[in-house]
């Protein structure tokens, strides 16, 4: 029942689950997700496959602790089992050869990209790469965006690595120097993805955004992810996660993810003084 | 006189269940069930029985009941209705079998839900479970023991997929469920409060289901993990298909993604599946709003209402364009809410949502309506009168008028045709375009209740047995 197989840290608060899930493996395509809980208690989240493999019968996650459940999931060891996990959820990205693309990935966003620029490439596109983060440490997964493009650029915020700055920088540069772009995919957090929407659109660059919301069922019930796109509401579980960057109501969407922050930071709180509790015990019985 | 009218189930004061969810209704002691019982005319041929979906012998479980032999009872009931606990609770009796009842011209006609529900609850207190099938005295090698093996797949476990999945184990066929959420159920389960429908009840009721044969495989979802045609190759020899409702309808109007907004669906399914009202101990959310609006008039918007009172709003009010004379929902449902102080605002249609600065509804802007003719649903049309734009002050909202169907799985199956919303379009049967495929409840057309749904899946087992023996 979806064991968890192999278990990596990628960077600091970064963690990789190799884990069973033998139908799933079988039909995951680059772009999809699941939906997990990890116990009675538990909510629903999703995550991005970032590798299926069918003949493995695994599936790859990678996610970074942002709160009590993706706190929660990172102390899972090899052996354990999650209850739930569905999928796989979501379209998958439309590949297709559009000749020059540039994929931008920002923190955990680099996640989705890479098993999307490596369908793109074997599609037989050239692709050029941007990656960011806050910091060195958060550059994950550079090797293998490298081995999939023809450029890669890369900024920190603090300028510990690469260049100092954002994707968007890079991205105004590449632009100036008049480098074609068929197709942009843009993933990373939602004010990054907005702003480099705000670029291609003023120079006509069909953008692609993948966007990762609160959802509950993730199957098109619930209407938890719904999204402005253009004119319409979308549900991000069923229409998405991918759509034209230039259509999505960024600011509104900005706004939404902020609804349950409140719970949230109780959630994690809560969770953490338990686990200062636990280890007080642990020290108390002279473990380690 | 006293004939003339019900004997009174009890029920949990106002004041004191708007502090838990716990049943609202607590069921007829076993005396009261007789003496309800013997109010019955035992008319033949009788009314009830042709108002009733799935066809219960009426007259005879309450003669059962009225002489005291409540197994007996228990087992008429069964041999219609598999979810019997369920629909005592949740059918609309009152539009369908109690409607014809003879004693209604005179007085209140005979409470048959509630004693339904008694007799289905008095086999769960005695502990008695759904029978599993005899084995038909089949010949060696003759039909009934060749469909031991013959495999059917059911999707979705909502009221139709329960009670299609019981009825063709009843008729001796391998049955497996596939349901996407983690716990089955469907509706049942995110939809109807556990005030209405305690989640101990339904879950007594899946695992009589479960001991007819059926296999249940929750966090599957059809349509993605295996196609149609991938359980035809598995070896299914027919599929039916209750994959229930899905993209929740909005108004449509300004300000509707405003944080605070919720569907009927999000806001029930975190509280009734997640267990959001038990937040932090569980981890999923809900926004305990103060001022609450809930818009729609169907069993949905009355048990969101409902809901929010028991998340300790201070005032929630239901709009409804239209007068309480259309309201869709139960009379029940309706008296039950107005007793807990649920507001309720006739003939008032929100036409915008107005935020604060940090993107959270604070108001609700409402014209009022008046009725004119009758539109094509028979009911006279709202209309609205110019100039009574009001403003309402609500930090929560439900939008509850409805949702279409569920969007994946015919999304994956080009060859399943739909109507242009969406439905699975089938025949009277309940036959979809692909042979060996049936559907019912809520993804075909109709907006079916609970009971419907149910007739729904009755219907197709029947119709996938015919077609299973004429292969």
């Amino acid at each position: 029942m979806n064991k968890i197989v192999a278990k990596k840290r990628v960077a600091p608060e970064i963690t990789l689950f190799q884990i069973e899930a033998p139908l799933i493996a079988k039909k995951a395509l680059p772009g999809q997700f699941v939906i997990l809980r990890i116990d009675e208690q538990g909510e629903r989240i999703p995550l991005t496959i970032y590798e299926a493999d069918g003949t493995q019968d695994r599936i790859t996650i990678i996610f970074q602790e942002v709160g009590k459940t993706t706190k929660k999931l990172s102390t899972l060891k090899v052996g354990d089992s999650l209850p739930d996990l569905l999928g796989p959820l979501g379209k998958p990205t439309s590949i297709e050869k559009y000749g020059e693309v540039l994929t931008i990935g920002g923190g955990i966003g680099i996640i989705p990209l890479v098993p999307i620029a490596r369908a793109l490439k074997e599609a037989g596109n050239r692709i050029t790469t941007i990656l960011g983060a806050r910091t060195k440490e958060l550059i994950i997964l550079e090797k293998e965006m490298k081995d999939l493009s023809q450029e890669i650029y890369i900024t920190t915020d603090d300028g510990s690595y690469g260049e100092k700055g954002l994707v968007t920088d890079i991205l105004e540069r590449l632009i100036a120097q008049k480098k074609r772009m068929d197709q942009v995919l843009a993933i990373g957090p939602l004010i990054m993805m907005k702003k480099v929407c705000e670029i291609t659109k003023k120079e006509k660059i069909p953008t692609t955004v993948s966007l990762n919301t609160i959802m509950v069922d993730g199957t098109g019930m619930c209407g938890s992810c719904r999204v402005r796109v253009g004119e319409e509401n979308r549900f991000v579980c069923v229409h998405g996660p991918e759509f034209p960057g230039e259509l999505v109501d960024f600011d509104e969407l900005l706004v939404r993810e902020k609804r349950f922050t409140k719970e949230e930071r109780i959630a994690l709180e809560r969770y953490e003084e338990e686990l200062k509790g636990e280890n007080a015990q642990a020290e108390a019985r002279g473990e380690d | 006189m006293r004939k003339n009218l019900r004997v009174r189930m009890p029920r949990q004061r106002p004041e004191e269940r708007i502090r838990n969810f716990a049943e609202v209704a607590l069921g007829y002691s076993a005396e009261g069930a007789r003496e309800e019982a013997s109010r019955c005319l035992i008319c033949s041929p009788a009314p009830c029985k042709e108002g009733c979906p799935v066809g219960i012998d009426i007259p005879g479980f309450t003669l059962h009941i009225k002489e005291g032999r409540f197994d007996s009872a228990l087992n008429l009931l069964w041999e219609k209705n598999n979810l019997p606990a369920i629909c005592g609770r949740v059918c609309p009796q009152e539009t369908q079998c109690e409607v014809q009842c003879i004693l209604g011209k005179k007085g209140e006609p005979l409470a048959i839900g509630k004693l339904e529900r008694f007799v289905a609850d008095w086999g769960k207190s005695q502990n008695i479970k759904l029978k599993t099938p005899r084995p038909r005295p089949a010949k060696r090698g003759g039909q009934n023991s060749k469909l031991k093996n013959v495999k059917v797949a059911v999707v979705g476990s909502g009221p139709a997929g329960l009670t299609a999945a019981a009825d063709l184990a009843k008729s001796g066929y391998r049955v497996t469920i596939f349901e996407s959420l983690h716990f089955p159920g469907g509706v049942l389960r995110y939809g109807i409060p556990g005030f209405r429908l305690p989640k101990g009840v339904l879950d007594f009721e899946i695992e009589g289901i479960k001991r007819l044969g059926v296999e249940i495989q929750t966090n599957m979802l059809i349509g993605k993990v295996f196609t149609l045609k991938d359980l035809f190759e598995q070896g299914y020899k027919a599929v039916f298909i209750g994959t229930g409702a899905g993209l929740p309808r909005f108004l449509n109007i300004p300000g509707e993604n405003l944080n605070g907004i919720y569907s009927a669906n999000e806001f029930l399914t975190r509280v009734n599946l997640m267990k959001a009202h038990r937040f932090p101990e569980y981890d999923t959310p809900v926004r305990k709003g103060r001022r609450m609006a809930v818009i729609g008039g169907g069993n949905v918007a009355f048990d969101a209402a409902r809901v929010a009172q028991r998340l300790e709003a201070e005032e929630v009010t239901i709009t409804y364009r239209r007068s309480e004379q259309e309201m869709p929902a139960r009379q029940e449902e309706i008296e039950h809410a107005k007793e807990e102080g649920v507001g309720i605002k006739l003939l008032t249609l929100p036409i915008r949502f107005l935020g604060d600065e940090r993107g959270w509804v604070r108001g609700m802007e409402c014209t009022r309506m008046r009725l004119g003719e009758p539109d094509e649903s028979g009911r006279r049309r709202p209309l609205p009168i110019e100039g009574s734009q009001f403003m309402m002050e609500v930090d929560t909202v439900v939008v509850a008028i409805g949702q279409g169907p569920n969007p994946l799985l015919p999304s994956y199956t080009p060859s399943l045709k739909t109507t242009p919303k969406g439905h699975i379009l089938v025949d009277k049967d309940g036959a979809t375009s692909i042979p060996g495929v049936f559907a019912g409840g809520d993804i075909i057309p109709g907006e079916p209740t609970v009971i419907d749904a149910m007739g729904h899946g009755k219907r197709a087992a029947q119709a996938i047995n015919k077609y299973l023996r004429r292969r």
